[in-house]
């Protein structure tokens, strides 16, 4: 289960080398995204998390918002 | 595995910097004012207008505990009658936008519905700021200069 996190914490886990990663379309994505974030479309996330991942590095998730 | 819950809404909402192709461009949250005066719904009407106009505001949001937008008192409702309230003289439920909307399409919107100002809230009612139609449309110009 993914630990749900506030803003200070992924500025925070990002300093240190956590992995940033958006779910969201990649029209959306490409449009406006967080700083150094990859694209991971919530669809293919299963095939395509180890490749594009660190598995030894922390990741964060996000989409747009909670609703 | 973390899940950053309130996402890019919320880190745009921050103000906080963005990557990709509208990265920089305004948008209603960096352009709208954050100092706007806030209120209760309790309060005397009296009251928030002596405090708005000596903070220079013509307008007020008024919010609950958790700075959720319950209304607006834009200036003719702070001129209503003495012996209100707030909750009595407000607009109930204004129309809020939110804070990635680009700042050409508010100050369209806002033009095409005479809005003088417009609250930019998070999608759970939150309130970031208030959009002034003027700052809208001088942040549209300077785009273009």
């Amino acid at each position: 289960m993914p630990i749900h996190i506030g803003r200070e914490d992924v500025q925070r886990l990002v300093a240190e080398g956590a992995q940033l990663a958006e779910v969201l379309p990649k029209e959306e994505f490409d449009e406006q995204h967080l700083p150094g974030a990859i694209h991971l479309p919530l669809r293919r996330i299963d095939a395509r998390v180890r490749a594009s991942l660190d598995p030894e590095r922390p990741v964060v998730l996000y989409c747009w918002d909670s609703a | 595995m973390y899940d950053y819950t309130a996402g890019k809404s919320d880190w745009m909402a921050a103000g906080l910097p963005t990557e990709g192709e509208a990265a920089g461009r305004p948008t209603a949250a960096t352009v709208a004012r954050r100092d706007v005066p806030v209120c209760h719904l309790e309060e005397s009407l009296r009251d928030v207008r002596e405090r708005v106009r000596a903070a220079g505001w013509d307008a007020c949001v008024v919010v609950n505990e958790a700075r959720i937008v319950m209304g607006l008192l834009r200036a003719e409702q702070l001129r209503r009658e003495e012996g209100l309230t707030v909750e009595s003289a407000m607009r109930p439920g204004p129309s809020t936008f939110r804070p990635n909307v680009a700042i050409a399409e508010m100050a369209e919107f806002m033009a095409k519905h005479d809005l003088p100002n417009a609250p930019v809230t998070t999608s759970a009612g939150e309130l970031i700021g208030l959009l002034v139609r003027e700052d809208a449309e001088r942040a549209v110009h300077e785009c273009h200069a």
